[in-house]
């Protein structure tokens, strides 16, 4: 605190920077999460992750200028109806790759991200639609050090319980029991009479998802775009890379700890503020080829 | 294990002949080209792409290594030339050279890098890589950011070909084509290729017989890389301009597009998806986004109906490899 005014940086833009940071990280750590569990249990790293996520912002969009749903029914109407779309996809086309190569899963959803990007972008450009922050979270406090505005704040500190929650769901509780015991040995848990496809379905559809809640969430920071997710989803890719897809409360320490990097980044060195993660991808696979908590494959 | 060819025939005379006939028939068409008023660009675009995939697929098919971001060879390369040509002046063929060389520079410090993880990992970290490439190219001056360089000169090849007259560049993009393609073709089937197709195959067994996989894997990138950047050198004299879209990943996965719908692991099959690819491309040009769809819809049927690509289900239904 006393050594940045020495610098000549004015602190309020530093945190500023550190907040969007923090926001950005919590993006990744809930994008990575679903990554995550999803090729635990169905050995496909999913390339539509990026697509599903601007599918929730949208369904936010739609929502609240079609029928006017508001922004919260939309935190749980969105996630719910892009999680069933993605079910939809399992079922009918994903779950046909089981036993193949993981290289035709990650095909097949790159294939469904250039179809779903592609839809949007021709009915809505590309540039960006506004969503209004809710009045409940509209203005900022003042905490001395910064200025807060108060929907930040709040991205942050519910992106943070969501993944909490999804950890506690994943490693505390007797249904990610056995959702950890399927990624194991799924014939053997089959043995026990759990229905494993079900399983996959609904955790596919968990991992869409979370994206889809983290599409909302940003809707407001970021705008509506086709092509939102579509950047980000590398980016996610790297962070995977980076810590690993190993454990749950690794991908959200990682995502989260990339995201404040970034954001001092943006502030330091803003030219290399889009490379930066990559640049960290880099020299962590020199350093530690299996990722920061993963096991080497 | 990676199983992305499940019924490659072990090489015999027989095939060896259908081989030969088959690129026969291929050099055969591509020579008469000129003469049959087909538009010349097209094919030279194409020309260009489809060894591009030829080298991708060399790491593929024949590596299980699944790039994400060839696309970064073929823009670098790209870039290389076309400052080479148009800042420094130099002639064709050391603009050639050195966008080659560039690409396989790039390929020598990716390639230390990707090949620390396997799977889908690879395919991840190449696409982070060629990501990363993409925002230095956006930023570094030299590139002129989104106008790319423009106006390349395309100038005399030896001092005696003239590179600004259609024909004679269809020629010399075909030769460039074929030398690539013969390259890779003699890999495939030397001993090296074939310590290639044995870690595709089962890698701790190619380990346990002693060879040092990740010294042929990453020999085996290298030369994708290269190829790939001399595929982009090429294009240079075709579009004669160096872009960001040619970095871009949409451009990696165009290229993974053709060969998949070609035929993964096979010959001849990423010429044939280049060709169609960029038919497609050239056909559906006025209906914008729909392209991309379209390409997400080839994109979903290959992989769920059509695995093994046109050429791959051809040699497949006569029992031949091609």
């Amino acid at each position: 605190m006393y050594v940045i005014p020495l610098l000549g940086i004015p602190p309020q833009v530093l945190f500023g920077q550190l907040l969007l940071g923090l926001i950005n990280g919590a993006f990744y750590a809930m994008l990575s999460l679903g990554l995550a569990v999803i090729f635990g249990l169905l050995n496909i790293i999913n390339f539509a992750h990026g697509a599903l996520y601007m599918m929730g912002a949208f369904c936010a969009y739609f929502l609240l200028n079609v029928l006017g749903i508001g922004y919260w029914p939309a935190l749980i109407v969105a996630p719910i109806m892009v999680g069933i779309f993605g079910m939809i996809l399992e079922r009918t086309m994903l779950q046909w790759l089981s036993g193949l190569d993981h290289l035709y899963g990650l095909l097949l959803t790159f294939g469904i991200a250039l179809i779903v990007q592609g839809v949007f972008q021709n009915y809505f450009g590309s540039s960006g639609l506004p969503y209004a922050i809710p009045d409940e979270l509209k203005g900022g406090m003042n905490l001395g050090f910064m200025f807060l505005p108060i929907y930040r704040g709040w991205v942050v500190v519910f992106s943070l319980i969501v993944c909490l929650l999804t950890w506690f769901l994943i490693e505390r509780t007797r249904l990610g029991a056995n959702l950890r015991a399927a990624t194991e040995n799924p014939t053997l848990v089959r043995a026990f009479g759990i229905n494993v496809p079900r399983m996959i379905t609904l955790t596919y559809g968990l991992g869409v998802g979370l994206a889809a809640l983290a599409g909302v969430l940003s809707a407001p920071i970021n705008q509506v775009r086709p092509l939102m997710g579509a950047d980000l989803i590398i980016v996610v890719f790297a962070v995977v890379v980076i810590g690993g897809m190993g454990s749950i409360m690794g991908s959200i320490i990682t995502g989260f700890a990339l995201g404040i990097i970034e954001g001092l980044t943006k502030y330091f060195y803003p030219e290399a503020s889009n490379t930066v993660v990559f640049v960290l991808m880099v020299l962590v696979l020199l350093v530690k080829p299996s990722g920061l908590t993963g096991r080497a494959t | 294990m990676t199983v992305l060819t499940d019924d490659i025939l072990p090489t015999s005379g027989r095939a060896v002949r259908d081989e030969m006939i088959a690129f026969a028939v291929m050099a055969g068409l591509l020579l008469i080209v000129p003469l049959t008023g087909v538009y010349p660009f097209f094919v030279m675009q194409a020309l260009c792409f489809a060894l591009l995939a030829c080298a991708f697929n060399l790491l593929i098919g024949y590596g299980g290594l699944l790039s994400f971001g060839h696309a970064m060879f073929l823009g670098t390369a790209g870039y290389v030339t076309a400052h080479a040509l148009k800042v420094w002046g130099v002639s064709p063929e050391l603009g050639i050279l050195l966008g080659t060389a560039g690409a396989a520079a790039l390929g020598v410090i990716t390639g230390l890098v990707a090949i620390r993880r396997q799977g889908i990992y690879f395919a991840m970290i190449t696409l982070a890589l060629s990501q990363l490439l993409y925002f230095i190219y956006l930023q570094t001056p030299f590139t002129h950011g989104e106008d790319g360089i423009q106006g390349i000169p395309q100038g005399y090849l030896f001092g005696i070909f003239n590179l600004a007259r259609p024909t004679t560049l269809y020629y010399v993009i075909l030769a460039g084509f074929l030398f690539g393609f013969l390259l890779i073709y003699r890999t495939i089937n030397s001993p090296f290729g074939e310590v290639l197709k044995a870690i595709r195959e089962n890698e701790p067994r190619a380990i346990s017989l002693g060879y040092k996989t990740d010294q042929y894997k990453l020999l085996a990138y290298i030369l994708s890389a290269t190829l790939a950047g001399f595929a982009g050198s090429l294009k240079v004299f075709v579009a004669q301009n160096a872009s960001l879209t040619d970095v871009h990943w949409s451009m990696s996965g165009e290229i993974v597009l053709m060969t998949l719908v070609g035929g993964l692991g096979t010959i001849f099959g990423p010429v044939v998806g280049a060709f169609v690819i960029i038919a497609m491309q050239q056909y559906l040009a006025g209906f914008g986004q729909w392209v991309t769809v379209i390409q997400g819809v080839i994109f979903v049927t290959c992989v769920l109906t059509f695995r093994r690509g046109v050429i791959g289900e051809i040699a497949h239904y006569f029992r031949r490899s091609l």
